[in-house]
């Protein structure tokens, strides 16, 4: 293997934002990426995630802010002196050139050896094992293969950088779990750093060292996946990172490790992820994993339980996913190892730790059209 | 097919419609929608057009005392008569500059107008607004500016630039610029709408992998452009070929600008030569023709598949 990442220290982003016309869509991001991480850019479509991307390859000129590489600045250089790879959400494949020239491309540009371009050419087509295709054009290849073209010819150049634009929003699921383990390989075994952006909370958590979660150009939180996944920094992380119940509910009692928060008679204890007071108004959110409906193996756990009306049961294979109303009205999803009648009573519980309370105001800002923007001016 | 279909209903007749059993056998009806038009079409187009050759092979009496060859004197006369012969080599010398500079000259400014900034819509409106002027009102219009009494020549020796007009119609350049005028916003719409269908982030692409403008355009944009520029240039082309009215009221046409066209027209209505003027016609079509093929020759060798799509 001799394709390797150039190597440098540490890039760091300072303050850098982005605004279209005066709508901000990217603000105040700071960021150190050290060499050989892979970073997750996490969030919904219009957060901002694919205009700070944009913005670190040179597509995009920055409206505040810096990027330091070594501390040597790097926003002012253009995109083509950067030294990056890049990988689009469309491949943006050349489609008039065979394989094998999308891939030299990028090392014609850096005026190598005929010989020296033929032979990483080659290394970086077996390395994504396209051997049999590399005379074909991009429009005779399945998406999956295209994928790996547009992989190939990023990383031949031996980029300082790796940027990935939503690489896999376009294969269908089953080729999406083979690619991802795929871009993890060549990451690993090429010493890549990669800058990774995707909508996708699971491929996010499974393929990346540390993960930034946007949202309307803002970083809500930064952290390894174990710790965003086991303490999101509040409820719209929390949304991401899988604890798809979000109910508003009242606090009635504040205890040493536990509170007590209840809505209509729904009442659980659970934990203040921020100090709160009886009678504050806050956001709940519990994984439907632990939600359980009581039964002969799932005993109350420490005391924590509650009810709520059954109004949909899923059979998932190991146990059924059951949607559950409570007094108040609210939708909850709860497991459960049996089926319960549709319409009855079940009773819920739940671990108070696994039970976080969240302050319900998250600052809502205005409407989400930041992507068309964005999307038309990285046209330009 | 058929066989399939019978066997897999397992009795002798299909229970499918007749459309669709038709259909199974590539025969599909709706086209019968089609005689219409294709009446019209035989009646208008491919009838006149096949007497029209059919009257090429009937010689005038004088065509066939003057240049003999019994029913090709025509055919003859057209190519030994220098009179008429000259005339293809001064509308290819109209026609072929003038598309080449149609094309060439769109490229940068469908490349300019490709972006979105303001004050586009009235760029692209100027560019495309000769488009909606006759050919006759671009000739007065050039005679009036560009004559030698024009307000062109007029500023220019008060100017003191030149002290006698220069003439720049009921000449050769008279038509060129009648040509680029009604030819350039035709090309250049057909080429930024060719621009708009290669996708921008092929372009991005090549810009993070290390190509300048120069080279991304030549080694990206340009390959994918070319089947378009091929269309382009057949288009122009044809219309500068045939061109009829300016070469007559901008041109000289007598001399520089003595176009195919003048020459039919001079055959048919001065001396009422139905059959020199078929052939003329024929000539030109068939010049045409030589032309385009060669064109598509060359674009066959280019790269002829979807460009990207506009994401």
């Amino acid at each position: 293997m001799t394709i390797a990442a150039s190597r440098f220290e540490s890039l760091e982003l300072h303050g850098v934002g982005r605004s279209f016309g005066g709508r901000s869509a990217l603000e105040d991001l700071n960021l150190t990426v050290r060499a050989g991480e892979f970073i997750a850019l996490l969030g919904p479509s219009g957060c901002g995630k694919s205009t700070a991307l944009n913005c670190i390859a040179g597509l995009l000129p920055l409206t505040h802010g810096q990027i330091l590489i070594d501390g040597k600045r790097v926003d002012t250089v253009a995109a083509e002196k950067r030294g990056f790879g890049m990988v689009f959400q469309n491949y943006a494949l050349f489609p008039h050139l065979s394989v094998e020239k999308n891939i030299a491309f990028g090392l014609q540009m850096r005026k190598i050896s005929k010989s020296e371009v033929r032979r990483r050419v080659a290394e970086a087509i077996a390395l994504v094992k396209l051997e049999e295709h590399a005379t074909k054009l991009p429009g005779q290849l399945s998406g999956g293969q295209q994928q790996r073209v547009a992989i190939a010819r990023a990383v031949v150049v031996e980029p300082r950088l790796v940027l990935m634009d939503e690489p896999l929003s376009n294969l269908d699921a089953k080729l999406r779990l083979e690619m991802r383990t795929e871009i993890r390989r060549l990451h690993q075994s090429l010493g890549l750093t990669t800058l990774y952006v995707t909508h996708d909370q699971e491929e996010a958590l499974s393929m990346a060292d540390r993960l930034v979660v946007l949202r309307e150009g803002r970083v809500q939180q930064v952290g390894t996946p174990q710790e965003l996944h086991n303490g999101p920094a509040n409820w719209h992380v929390a949304d991401f990172m899988g604890y798809r119940n979000l109910i508003d509910m009242d606090v009635t009692t504040v205890g040493a490790a536990t509170v007590t928060v209840q809505d209509n008679g729904f009442a659980l204890r659970a934990t203040a992820t921020q100090p709160v007071s009886v009678g504050d108004k806050v956001r709940v959110a519990i994984r439907p994993e632990d939600l359980m409906a009581v039964s002969e193996v799932v005993p109350v756990h420490s005391g924590n339980t509650t009810q709520a009306f059954v109004s949909v049961v899923e059979y998932h294979g190991r146990e059924f996913a059951v949607g559950v109303t409570t007094p108040g009205g609210q939708s909850l999803y709860v497991r459960s190892d049996h089926a319960p009648v549709v319409g009855s009573t079940i009773e819920l519980t739940a671990d108070p730790a696994r039970v976080l309370v969240f302050p319900a105001d998250l600052v809502e800002a205005s409407s989400p059209s930041t992507q068309e923007r964005e999307l038309a001016e990285v046209r330009r | 097919m058929s066989v399939l279909t019978i066997k897999g209903s397992g009795a002798g007749t299909s229970s499918a419609s007749l459309r669709h059993r038709l259909a199974e056998r590539g025969i599909d009806t709706s086209l019968l929608m089609l005689v219409p038009a294709l009446i019209f079409a035989l009646a208008l187009f491919i009838y006149p057009f096949s007497y029209g050759i059919g009257l090429t092979f009937q010689p005038s009496a004088a065509t066939q005392q003057a240049w003999g060859g019994g029913m090709f004197a025509n055919y003859i006369a057209f190519f030994k008569d220098s009179f008429v012969f000259d005339s293809v080599w001064l509308t290819m010398r109209l026609a072929l500059p003038v598309a080449v500079f149609n094309v060439l000259a769109s490229i940068p400014v469908a490349f300019k107008l490709r972006h979105r900034f303001r004050g586009k819509k009235l760029l692209t409106t100027l560019v495309v607004l000769p488009i909606t002027l006759g050919t006759v009102l671009t000739a007065q219009g050039l005679l009036i500016f560009a004559g030698r009494q024009g307000w062109l020549n007029r500023f220019l020796i008060q100017i003191h630039l030149i002290d006698q007009p220069i003439q720049f119609v009921n000449n050769y350049w008279g038509v060129v610029f009648s040509l680029v005028i009604s030819g350039f916003p035709f090309a250049f719409l057909l080429i930024s709408s060719y621009l708009s269908g290669i996708d921008p982030s092929i372009e991005a692409a090549a810009k993070v992998m290390g190509a300048n403008w120069h080279q991304r355009f030549r080694r990206v944009i340009l390959p994918l452009l070319a089947p378009g520029l091929a269309t382009t240039s057949i288009l122009t082309f044809v219309l500068a070929f045939s061109v009829f009215p300016s070469a007559r009221l901008v041109g000289d046409a007598m001399g520089a600008t003595r176009v195919m066209s003048l020459m039919a027209f001079r055959a048919f209505g001065e001396q009422n030569d139905y059959p020199m003027a078929s052939t003329i016609a024929v000539m030109m079509g068939l010049i045409e023709l030589v032309v385009i093929a060669l064109v598509l020759l060359w674009r066959s060798s280019m790269y002829k598949g979807s460009s990207g799509g506009k994401g």
